[in-house]
């Protein structure tokens, strides 16, 4: 095979060979190659077939803007990621690389035939067609479209791989360790301040690394390099490679993402494949340089057409010639540096096509020196070759014409429309944009961030030019941080400064309705289309773009925005600034999803929040459910049984003897102060006056539109504390609100809040037996009817635990909620489970609780009411405390709406043929109407219960509380089901079981 | 206006597309209008177009201060559903899918709907009872929308992640066959393609900077960047922006602007071939006709115009993108932008007469007002033209923050739209 | 992720430690059975939403747990001040007066 490795060239190590597959073939590259620079060392060009017409393309860069070279890359099981730009890519030994979007094969591909369609796939052709017949969009075309786009292939397959996050603080970011950086972050280090030096390549260096001829101070520029960055690093500069800024957000965060692991051939243990830094700068300067302009022409998408600077980019840092006899066709002076590399290292440059009638003198006399064919004022108007390009059609410019063509055979087609400034992460602070005509491009004005922006992205050109700005951006920091610093002199010798024209299309003698001149390779935007969504009233950058999707491909526009914009204006005849930019958007390169889920998966996607006792209830083999961040034990199943046999048995159980329940995740908050009984009158419906101390009453907590929030047993402990319990998943809600009143709206209460969730271990004991398994445990309190009756607290022990005892019930039966400290909890559990065996004690979960309270007809707030609901609705209006000047709610509950008769009450349904209904099923009072029917409510709650021996429900009916004995209809698919309206209390409403026998007790 | 068919494609193709002409003129505000529209998005050039198609009302403005099309409907993930719980919602979205279905041949422009069905999922006790509550409102009010078990949603979005060791495992998921995704886009450029063919003038790069008053009170006309502009009646269809439009009238509304952010990954081929939403785990995907993977993000804390956003919050969203559909975990994301979401109290829209006779406002939409375009737009327009609200949109009324009527979606589910 | 300087704690910090609350010195009057409906929905959901400086309510949650008050720029999302609640609202010119 021909080898295009130029010996004494380029900075990869061609000692250390490293092999990997390209479509199932093997490769040799070296150490230091990217995928693309190894198979140019190969001879080989095409790399990828394009979006939409599967035209063959070649990398038209050497960089990480490449829109051509897209392949696939695997490591190994789950490791495969599509859309990998073979220009970053590095190689390592056992890598296998794919072709993408192509079928049968990278040199057949069947799609290509869209090719020969192209006057039909105009831009915004599919806003005109496939409408017709109307069910074949759905059917036919839209299958057909989606098949034939998209690039790569999904991965299917779980990545077991690992994301890592790290925060960053510096007094200086600098992005870009080019010259502009490097000098930055020279003078600002050198002024005191703390750097940190970024670069998304391989090396630092940037535009150095292909200019190794340059000379700076006196030394060849690949030596100041090196000496550069061994100073840099004695000055304390952090460095990093591999890492791209990829936005820059509000007040100098900067994101970056450092690549760790996909270089490396064998992966060391543990570390994470990338790691996302996120990064609070004092100072940043953006260095990022600029991008290379293609040149706009028929045939300029050929493999083997190639940015000119990328060529030479391969030929000074890889050592690879992208061709043998190439021919330069440019604007700029910039790519006849390059064609003098090329010819330097062997290769036959066929010819300089320049557009430009004139072109400095001196470099006209380096290309005679080299024996170079020069054609001012010459254009290329077509290229051919089907895979690779093999000639070019090149013709002289007369008065912007083009005249007779001359064919040159080539086997490298090397462009350069000059430079484009990146201002990619400038934009993303909002900055400002100035349009500058003699660059034809806009440069950085105002941004509102600690930013500033140094070097060829701010226009700036030439190794000398940009040391000197990058100094002073340096020196300026580090002033703006308080440091004194000083500009260093930078004195560069054969430094190409360069200079050249911006250009439309290439004049052409093609009918320029049949040229395929493109604008976005990935994309196939031609200029062409560019023009055709001016002429169907595009009058927008943005509009074209949407348009026509240039600027839309994964190089994010960086190779076509520029181009795009110029047509457009001239298309439009308007100057670009009212033409207008798009906007650059995060992230600056195509970033892993990985990287930013970091942590963050399976089991560490949220923190799983687990009580004291959870752990047991694990042991005792309970089904668990995510209430919230709570994982909540659900239902204890025995061997063989299901959820609704447990929950049956749980139901009995407790009813019959005693249950058990964990109560821990109810949240708590602690309410002290002088002014405690005034803020709870406040805040809650109920009167807490004359509540007292030692006695519990049930709080109802209203938003201020008068809706219901959250509610919950509150007791007084002391005349100045209470104990306020709040529902699983409100307790932050309800502390926050309450914080909120306080501070805000009363500050004047002397009052305190602390949320003491966490620091209590709740366990509820309910059942007949529950005072005498309690009663023995206990110091300090004697559990009878009348001393403790229903509704008091108290603080004893239990167990000889400190203790706050509550006599509650959410079940109808005797009932104890006991509160420990927290790591208690598991001990107090263990000493009732034990006390409690010789009582046929029961562990219940949260199904059972729901069941128990439902027959009792408590209301679980978020499910029995939704956010709509007031007291009276839940016929909870006995909680409303009718002579207080104000609550949180009061004024709400006032409003028309709230008081108008029509409401939906809760009330309890009864099925007439026994069944069970669903929760959320709706409710009709005239089951014979068509659709859409008028509901009246639905259903909220329903079970079977064990106690009542049939299903029972609860639910919101339109006036329900006015239609007890009344027949609603819930109508379901197959049947309608009619049911009667209740109370809501269905198991003893007289409420005699929660009083405790008198003289059972000891 | 070329009509777009067969035949004309072909003879254009013939003629390298040359002959094409352009979709809508620059317009050049004239001295008076009868109604001027402000906010050039799909909402105020869709009301535009049903003005003058359905109202005989041409004589029409539609002003925008930058491009048309470009704020939040060329900005969001073009989820299109209406499985909404109450009938008020129900009745509006389901209006919207119903013009959905025909507005690419009712505007000779191929909006792309894409019926491919919205698969919102169930990750806890709670999830599945609301969205039985949905489901069979939904059966009783004609909109449709199913229950599917864990398979089954696997089945039909084979990317999803069914594990029971899932933090959030699959409880199930409401299916809706009729929803889907369209091209944002060619929404407002049809329906500015349309309203234009009818003779309304689109007016861009025309800012809007106050709403005059008769001194009855009653509107007089717009102050705009290029001068005055009288109107008989001005229609404001401004979203982030309403409230700043609306207080030039001392109309203070119930609105607060918030950034929301979205994203979408590099394109593949087809993988994804439904929408899903996850609002227990905040996770909105679709895939693109291009092939990128669709994501919407949610809301920052704070109120903004910045169209800025912040980085955690993407990378929650990506998190929980990755959670459900762990296949994904190395595709690459290609782009995120920002929109400014108007909301209101109750999460649900306003299509209103104000206290300002001759004024009408459309706003409120939240993340959710792409979907309702079409129907928003029809009965918007018929407000304006007949003074009264449609059926349809008289709940969603100003006076409902008042009397507490509201329509508050989202504290009935917890489901963000 | 804007950076927050809480009053109380004089330290400026990354908002993941805060919560916003909405639009500051919206006040809740003495007495609110006596106000209109109208003057009860204004209270509950009649908001500026300023484009340009609009006063705030920040706590900051996961540190001091207070709630402040703050003026930002919602166009470029700028805090130009941060102050204690309870204290008046600053004067807007005086302010633009420091920021030179």
């Amino acid at each position: 095979m021909t080898t295009y490795r130029v010996a004494g060239k380029g900075r990869v190590d061609t000692g250390q060979p490293v092999t990997f597959t390209f479509d199932g073939k093997r490769f040799e590259g070296c150490a230091g190659d990217t995928v693309a620079s190894a198979l140019l060392a190969n001879g080989v060009h095409l790399m990828g077939r394009s979006f939409k017409y599967h035209r063959p393309r070649g990398p038209v860069t050497a960089g990480s803007e490449e829109p051509n070279a897209l392949i696939g890359t695997r490591r190994g099981a789950g490791q495969f990621e599509p859309n990998t730009r073979a220009t970053v890519q590095e190689i390592w030994d056992g890598l296998e690389t794919t072709s993408q979007n192509k079928f049968p094969n990278l040199k057949f591909d069947i799609g290509a035939i869209n090719d020969f369609a192209y006057m039909l796939f105009s831009a915004g052709f599919y806003y005109k067609t496939f409408m017709w017949p109307k069910n074949f969009w759905h059917k036919v075309y839209e299958p057909f479209i989606r098949k034939a786009a998209g690039l790569g292939v999904s991965p299917t397959e779980e990545d077991p791989d690992t994301y890592a996050s790290r925060n960053l603080h510096c007094d200086v970011l600098i992005v870009g360790a080019g010259p502009t950086g490097l000098a930055a972050a020279r003078a600002a280090a050198v002024g005191g301040v703390n750097v940190v030096l970024i670069d998304e390549n391989v090396e630092c260096g940037g535009t150095l690394l292909s200019k190794p001829n340059a000379e700076i101070n006196g030394m060849p520029s690949w030596d100041w390099l090196a000496a550069e960055l061994v100073s840099l690093r004695s000055l304390g500069v952090k460095i990093m490679t591999r890492t791209t800024a990829i936005g820059y957000y509000h007040q100098n965060m900067i994101g970056m993402v450092e690549k760790l692991t996909d270089h490396l051939s064998d992966l060391p243990k543990d570390t994470p494949r990338e790691r996302m830094w996120h990064v609070r700068a004092k100072q940043v300067i953006l260095a990022q340089g600029a991008l290379e302009k293609p040149l706009v022409f028929h045939g300029n998408d050929r493999p083997g057409v190639m940015l000119a600077g990328s060529a030479q980019t391969y030929l000074n840092r890889y050592g690879v010639l992208v061709g043998k006899r190439p021919v330069i066709i440019t604007s700029h002076d910039s790519a006849w540096d390059a064609a003098f590399d090329l010819a330097d290292a062997g290769a036959d440059v066929r010819a300089i096509v320049d557009t430009r009638e004139t072109v400095d003198e001196e470099l006209q006399s380096q290309a005679r020196m080299r024996g170079i064919g020069m054609k001012l004022s010459h254009t290329v108007t077509a290229t051919s070759g089907r895979l690779r390009v093999s000639s070019i059609r090149v013709n002289p410019i007369d008065d912007g014409k083009a005249g007779d063509g001359l064919i040159i055979p080539c086997d490298a087609l090397l462009m350069s429309g000059g430079w484009t400034p990146s201002l990619h992460l400038f934009s993303h602070t909002k900055g400002s944009l100035t349009w500058n005509e003699d660059q034809t491009t806009f440069l950085p004005k105002d941004t509102p961030e600690d930013c500033t922006i140094a070097g060829a992205s701010r226009g700036l050109w030439g190794i000398e030019n940009v040391l000197i700005d990058g100094a002073s951006a340096g020196v300026k920091v580090a002033m703006a941080l308080g440091k004194e610093s000083q500009t260093r002199q930078h004195k560069v010798t054969h430094d190409r400064i360069g200079s050249g024209v911006s250009q439309i299309e290439l004049p052409t003698d093609k009918s320029s309705g049949k040229a395929k001149a493109f604008v976005d390779f990935q994309n196939d935007v031609t200029a062409k289309d560019l023009r055709l969504a001016v002429r169907e009233g595009m009058r927008s950058i943005e509009h074209v773009k949407r348009y026509t999707t240039n600027g839309m491909a994964t190089d994010q526009g960086k190779m076509s925005n520029i181009n795009g914009l110029n047509i457009a204006a001239d298309a439009l005849n308007k100057p670009q600034p009212q033409v207008g930019l798009t906007t650059f958007r995060p992230p600056y390169t195509p970033t892993t999803f990985g990287a930013f889920a970091g942590y963050h998966r399976g089991d560490h996607f949220e923190i799983t929040r687990k009580t004291q006792i959870d752990s047991w209830a694990q042991e005792n083999g309970a089904v668990f459910e995510p209430v919230g961040q709570w994982r909540r034990a659900r239902y204890f199943p025995k061997r063989g049984e299901d959820m609704d046999t447990a929950v049956g048995r749980e139901c009995r159980t407790t009813r019959a003897h005693v249950g058990i329940f964990d109560a821990s995740t109810l949240g708590k908050i602690e309410v002290v102060g002088p002014d405690a009984v005034e803020f709870m009158n406040r805040m809650y419906t109920n009167p807490w006056t004359k509540l007292a101390a030692g006695r519990c009453r049930y709080g109802l907590l209203l938003g201020d539109d008068g809706f219901i929030r959250d509610d919950g047993v509150i007791g007084r402990m002391s005349q100045d504390c209470f104990h306020v319990t709040t529902t699983t998943g409100g307790a932050a809600r309800v502390m926050n609100m309450m914080e909120d009143y306080l501070q805000t709206e009363w500050p004047d209460l002397d009052v305190w809040l602390t949320s003491t969730t966490e620091n209590w271990s709740t366990i509820a004991l309910n059942g007949p037996k529950a005072a005498k398994l309690l009663a023995p445990l206990v110091d300090g309190v004697e559990l009878t009817e009348d001393a403790f009756p229903h509704m008091s607290c108290a603080e004893c022990t239990v167990a000889g635990m400190p203790a706050r005892l509550f006599r509650v019930s959410f079940t109808g039966e005797i009932g104890f909620e006991i509160n420990v400290p927290a790591p208690m909890g598991r001990k107090l559990w263990e000493t009732l489970w034990q006390a409690g065996q010789e009582h046929g004690i029961t562990a219940y979960g949260t199904e059972t609780m729901h069941v128990l309270r439902a027959e009792k007809g408590y209301i679980i707030v978020g499910q029995d009411t939704d956010g709509t609901v007031t007291p009276y609705d839940a016929g909870m209006g006995w909680a409303v405390a009718k002579t207080k000047k104000d609550f949180v709610g009061m004024r709400g509950l006032m409003r028309p709406d709230l008081v108008a008769s029509n409401r939906r009450h809760l009330v309890g349904l009864l099925t007439e043929d026994g069944t069970k209904l669903e929760e959320g099923a709706q409710i009709v009072f005239d089951p014979h109407q068509a659709i859409p029917m008028t509901m009246v409510g639905h259903v909220t709650s329903s079970y079977h219960s064990d106690a009542m021996g049939r299903p029972i429900a609860l639910a919101l009916v339109e006036c329900g509380q006015n239609r007890m004995g009344e027949t609603v209809y819930i109508p379901m698919p197959d049947r309608t089901i009619a049911a009667k309206i209740t109370s809501t209390v269905f198991f003893d409403p007289s409420n005699s079981r929660v009083k405790i026998p008198s003289g059972e007790m000891l | 206006m070329t009509r777009f068919n067969a035949f004309n494609l072909l003879k254009n193709a013939v003629s390298s597309n040359k002959n094409w002409t352009e979709q809508w003129p620059d317009s050049q505000p004239k001295d008076e209008y009868d109604v001027v529209i402000v906010g050039a998005g799909g909402h105020g050039l869709g009301a535009a177009y049903y003005l003058a198609k359905e109202h005989g009302i041409t004589n029409v403005a539609v002003i925008d201060k930058g491009w048309l099309g470009g704020g939040n409907t060329g900005r969001n993930t073009t989820i299109i559903r209406s499985n909404y719980l109450y009938d008020e919602s129900a009745k509006l979205y389901d209006h919207s899918v119903d013009l959905w279905e025909n507005l690419s041949q009712e505007l000779n422009y191929n909006v792309m709907y894409s019926r491919r069905g919205v698969l919102m999922l169930a990750h806890n006790v709670h999830d599945v009872q609301s969205f039985s509550r949905h489901i069979h409102a939904n059966r009783l009010n004609g909109v449709d929308n199913r229950w599917l078990t864990p398979q089954e949603c696997k089945d039909y979005c084979p990317p999803l992640s069914i594990s029971q060791h899932a933090r959030y495992p699959v409880m199930g998921g409401a299916l809706q066959e009729r929803a889907g995704t369209a091209r944002h886009d060619a929404v407002a450029w049809g329906y500015a393609r349309g309203a234009a063919a009818r003779g309304v003038d689109i007016i861009q790069n025309c800012a809007v900077t106050a709403i005059r008053r008769h001194p009855d009170g009653s509107v007089a006309g717009v102050e705009t960047a290029k001068g005055f502009i009288k109107a008989k009646k001005v229609a404001v269809s401004a979203a982030g922006h309403t409230s700043v439009v609306m207080q030039t009238a001392d109309v203070r509304l119930p609105l607060e602007s918030y950034p929301l952010q979205a994203l979408v990954s590099e394109p593949v081929k087809p993988i994804f071939p439904c929408v899903v939403m996850s609002n227990a785990v905040h996770a909105y995907i679709s895939q693109s006709d291009k092939g990128e993977l669709v994501i919407g993000s949610g809301t920052d804390q704070y109120t903004s115009y910045s169209q800025r956003g912040g980085l955690p919050l993407i990378e929650h969203t990506v998190a929980a993108i990755t959670e459900i559909f762990p296949m994904f975990n190395r595709m690459r994301m290609l782009r995120k932008w920002g929109g400014i979401v108007d909301v209101t109290p109750d999460r649900s829209a306003i299509i209103s007469k104000t206290p300002v006779p001759n004024l009408y406002v459309n706003c409120g939409w939240g993340t959710g007002g792409f979907k309702a375009t079409p129907g928003a737009a029809h009965t918007f327009a018929w407000t304006i033209a007949k003074d009264t609200p449609h059926p349809i949109n008289a709940p969603f009324t100003l006076e409902r923050f008042q009397t507490g009527r509201l329509i508050d979606e989202a504290a009935a589910a917890a489901v963000a739209h | 992720m804007l950076l927050i300087n809480c009053p109380y704690c004089e330290e400026t910090l990354p908002e993941a430690e805060f919560v916003y609350a909405g639009e500051a010195h919206v006040l809740r009057a003495e007495t609110p059975s006596e106000l209109s409906d109208q003057d009860w929905a204004e209270f509950l959901f009649i908001r500026q939403n300023v484009k340009g400086v609009h006063f705030e309510r920040w706590r900051h949650f996961h540190g001091c747990a207070r709630f402040f008050n703050a003026a930002r720029d919602t166009v470029s999302d700028k805090f130009l001040i941060t102050y204690k609640a309870g204290e008046p609202r600053p004067n807007l010119t005086e302010l633009a007066g420091d920021a030179t």
